[in-house]
């Protein structure tokens, strides 16, 4: 287990190596130079030349990479053209509602999807899981934007349980959480629609395997069986979506946190690419690269806590 | 009083009788074999007595294990049931454990399920249990996959037994396991009824097994039980016609016509192949499994040998390795002077060897028709025939193989196992081939559509004048259809000679073993019943 976790973790770092590099050779060595792309074709020449000395862009391409890279690593992203801001500290505000958003909406998700899963598949092919398949299927077809349209018109307005959107930061921590309970909603309806339907058909298809005969053999009432020896068999397939789920739901909530106003990372990064602000760009999509990698690893760690035959494989 | 008493059983799915008048009984310590082909309804008889028949199944008649009635019964009850009055064991011991649970557990959770035990006291049962089938060796705490296959039949039986039922009904046991496993697992199922005055209802569909250990026997045919009575007896009378072309196909050799030795076909020399393991440190080399180890054989023109050994003895490895699938480490194979390599073999040699794998279900693909199934090996040749020349071509390949013409319009799933059987083997003759291989392709099929291959098989050798190399880990059938044969342990070649010789007398150790241990019908009977039959 251990050898394979460490496996796992060079192929993080290698990756990562990887990413780093793309993503620098795609903004720096692209057509052009990012000076005068990120002023505009209108720009003064003079503008251009203080923000070339300004990116670093006289020193050799390796050397800026290394600069990049290490200030990264120190927690130095730069410094952003047009807010004038540390992108470290954009970075952290954002952060600190995507990624809470995000675990919320995974968290909605698995808990709807994993119910309707074993309900629909312990009842195949009869109305039970006729309907939650037709539940699916809707959640799946609307898109998240229209969902989180309806919960406004409903519990915002027309009930006025929760706020229409905004957020009023962490200090009260009930408010906060209140604040994102509608967005996280509309996030996780179809994310949860999606996961239902995997899980289903990943439960059925263990469920003709041999050891739940074997299972029911032993006395094993069919809910028992279902239970103790199906679910942690059918969690592979399950894990797979739900690690690539939490990627998107961490950059690409941008249309749900525009219908709540929520100044998160999706929010951050649409302007940073209006504005042309590539040292913005950059770092955030570093980050996000990071975490997607990140999220593949804890994955795979789950896949081997998950599944004893995954542990020994290098 | 008897552990089993099945009377009058009938089961219908919709419109379809499944079982019809189903009677037997097994007592306390007996040993009763149900025997009969697939679909015949033995799976189905061991499903009703488990309760455990589909739910579309409408099942009538009576059946009573250790006085409790089955048929009707709560299926909260009937779980108190499993597991603890009747254990099964069922076929396929690679997937009939959970992956993703220790043994101990598995084995543990029957104890824990009936008994209410504590986890130490199930642990300590279960424990028990693996020791009695043998398993003493092994921790509770392996999961499956780091088990063989005959151990993984041990767990299911200690599973099964671990709180001592009355009944143990096993279904098709020893089919997937090697000959001399299947000789253990026999053995330990035969202890268990006799020491511990178990009933075993022991379905199977070879013959041979049910003449080493039942007491009774009884054969089934499209859901009736068609002869019944003492193994010795049933055995000797062989009263119903079934139960007589039963036996007849089970001994069944086809009729080889001796051959001149020719020329030189295909010969290997020297070949080493290994396989890559898993690394044992981050950064270390990949340590080897030597596959096969310095394997030379020559095969001439016309010639059927053999090719025997468990599995893990490299049969695959050398299949793969002639069909120029694989690189060896080192050696060399050719054919009719032409070098196998992979990637680079000439096609003309290609469409000179063909092959005929096990699995009539998998090895087809689904959306295409028979034509082109069966055509398919054409693009090998570099001026295949077309047109009305491909019909023709394709219809006497289904011709010589017993099917008719017209089959070439239809699809692979209109067909039974045997009927695709013959498919493949059309598919193989298509390109008028020296040589076929064909790698264990009667193993799934039943004993009389199995005989009826083998005959095909002979006869278009004859025709053909076709080699083929016919590689089975069933001593018995290798020695119905060919001359000479190979016998293959841990990579190495370790005898080899004429078949008679060699399974008359066999000298290598392991050759031995494996003849002991092979179940075997009454030689005799087996031999004047086939005279009566043809």
């Amino acid at each position: 287990m251990l050898r394979y976790a460490l496996n796992r973790l060079v192929s993080l770092g290698l990756s990562l190596i990887v990413a780093s590099l793309v993503i620098f050779l795609v903004v720096e060595v692209a057509p052009g130079d990012p000076a005068s792309f990120m002023l505009g074709i209108n720009a003064q020449p003079d503008t251009v030349a203080a923000l070339q000395a300004e990116l670093g862009l006289d020193v050799p391409k390796w050397q800026r990479y290394l600069t990049w890279v290490g200030g990264m690593l120190t927690g130095d992203f730069g410094t952003s053209y047009t807010y004038r801001t540390p992108v470290s500290e954009m970075v952290a505000d954002r952060l600190w509602i995507s990624l809470p958003l995000a675990l919320y909406a995974l968290a909605l998700s698995t808990a709807l999807a994993f119910p309707a899963a074993l309900y629909a598949a312990s009842r195949r092919g009869r109305p039970g899981d006729m309907a939650v398949m037709g539940a699916t299927q809707l959640g799946i077809a609307v898109p998240n934007f229209w969902f989180a349209m309806l919960l406004v018109l409903l519990f915002a307005i027309n009930l006025g349980w929760f706020s229409a959107g905004g957020f009023p930061g962490w200090d009260d921590p009930l408010a906060a959480m209140k604040a994102l309970t509608l967005p996280a909603i509309a996030l996780a309806l179809p994310q949860a629609a999606i996961l239902a339907r995997v899980m289903r058909s990943a439960l059925i298809d263990i469920m003709a395997e041999d050891f739940m005969r074997t299972a029911r053999a032993k006395g094993l009432t069919r809910s028992q069986t279902l239970w103790r020896h199906g679910v942690r068999n059918a969690l592979i397939p399950v894990l797979t979506i739900i690690g690539l789920q939490f990627s998107f739901l961490l950059a690409g909530a941008i249309i749900i946190e525009q219908v709540f106003f929520l100044p998160g990372l999706g929010r951050l990064i649409f302007q940073a690419i209006s504005q042309r602000d590539l040292i913005v760009v950059e770092s955030v999509v570093m980050l996000l690269v990071f975490a997607v990698i990140l999220v593949t690893f804890l994955t795979d760690l789950a896949y081997a806590a998950v599944d004893p035959r995954l542990r020994r494989r290098a | 009083m008897n552990v089993l008493s099945v009377e009058a059983l009938s089961v219908r799915i919709g419109a379809a009788e499944i079982l019809r008048d189903v009677s037997l009984t097994v007592a306390p310590g007996e040993i009763v074999a149900l025997t009969g082909e697939s679909g015949s309804g033995k799976s189905m008889t061991a499903l009703a007595t488990m309760g455990l028949l589909p739910r579309a199944a409408e099942a009538s008649g009576e059946i009573r294990v250790g006085g409790a009635r089955i048929l009707h019964r709560p299926e909260a009850a009937l779980c108190r049931m499993r597991g603890a009055e009747m254990g099964m064991v069922f076929q396929e011991p690679m997937t009939a454990l959970n992956p993703v649970q220790t043994i101990g557990r598995q084995v543990s959770e029957t104890v824990r399920l009936h008994k209410g035990a504590s986890s130490a006291q199930a642990k300590e049962l279960a424990r028990a249990a693996l020791d009695r089938v043998g398993l003493t060796e092994i921790p509770l705490d392996r999961y499956p996959h780091e088990l063989s296959g005959g151990q993984r039949q041990r767990v299911v039986i200690a599973m099964a037994t671990v709180l001592r039922p009355k009944l143990l009904i096993a279904d098709e046991p020893t089919t997937a396991l090697d000959v001399t496993t299947q000789a253990r697992i026999l053995d330990l199922l035969r202890g268990l009824a006799r020491d511990e005055g178990m009933g075993l209802l022991l379905i199977t569909h070879d013959l041979a097994v049910v003449h080493g250990i039942a007491d009774r026997l009884a054969v089934m045919k499209a859901g009736e039980i068609v002869e019944a009575g003492p193994t010795a007896d049933v055995f000797a009378a062989r009263a119903h016609p079934y139960t007589a072309a039963l036996f007849a196909a089970s001994g069944h050799r086809a009729s080889l016509t001796s051959r001149a030795a020719d020329a030189p076909l295909l010969s290997v020399d020297g070949l080493d192949q290994s396989y890559a393991l898993p690394r044992t440190s981050l950064f270390g080399a990949r340590p080897r499994f030597p596959a096969l180890k310095g394997v030379s054989l020559e095969i001439r023109a016309g010639e059927r040998v053999g090719l025997v050994g468990e599995s893990g003895s490299g049969k695959s490895t050398l299949t793969r390795a002639i069909l120029g699938l694989e690189t060896p480490d080192r050696g060399e194979i050719r054919l009719g002077g032409a070098a196998i390599v992979p990637g680079a073999t000439l096609a003309e040699t290609r469409a000179d060897m063909q092959v005929v794998f096990q699995d009539p279900y998998g090895s087809f693909n689904p959306r295409h028709r028979v034509e082109r199934l069966v055509a398919e090996p054409f693009h090998l040749m570099a001026d295949p025939p077309r047109g009305a020349a491909r019909q023709q071509a394709v219809a006497d390949a289904l011709e010589a193989v017993g099917l008719k013409p017209e089959d070439a319009r239809r699809y692979i799933h209109a067909f039974s196992g045997g009927q695709r059987q013959r498919i493949a083997i059309a598919r193989a003759l298509i390109t008028r081939p020296k040589f076929i291989i064909f790698d264990e392709a009667v193993s799934a099929l039943d004993v009389r559509v199995r005989a009826q291959i083998l005959d095909l098989i002979a006869r278009l050798s004859d025709e053909y004048g076709l080699a083929y190399l016919f590689i089975s880990h069933d001593l018995s059938v290798v020695r119905g259809i060919t001359t000479r044969v190979l016998v293959l342990r841990r990579g190495e070649i370790v005898e080899e000679g004429p078949t008679e010789e060699v399974m008359g007398a066999p000298r290598h150790p392991y050759t031995q073993e494996l003849i002991a241990a092979a179940p075997r019908l009454p030689e005799d009977q087996a031999r004047t019943e086939e005279s009566h039959a043809t």
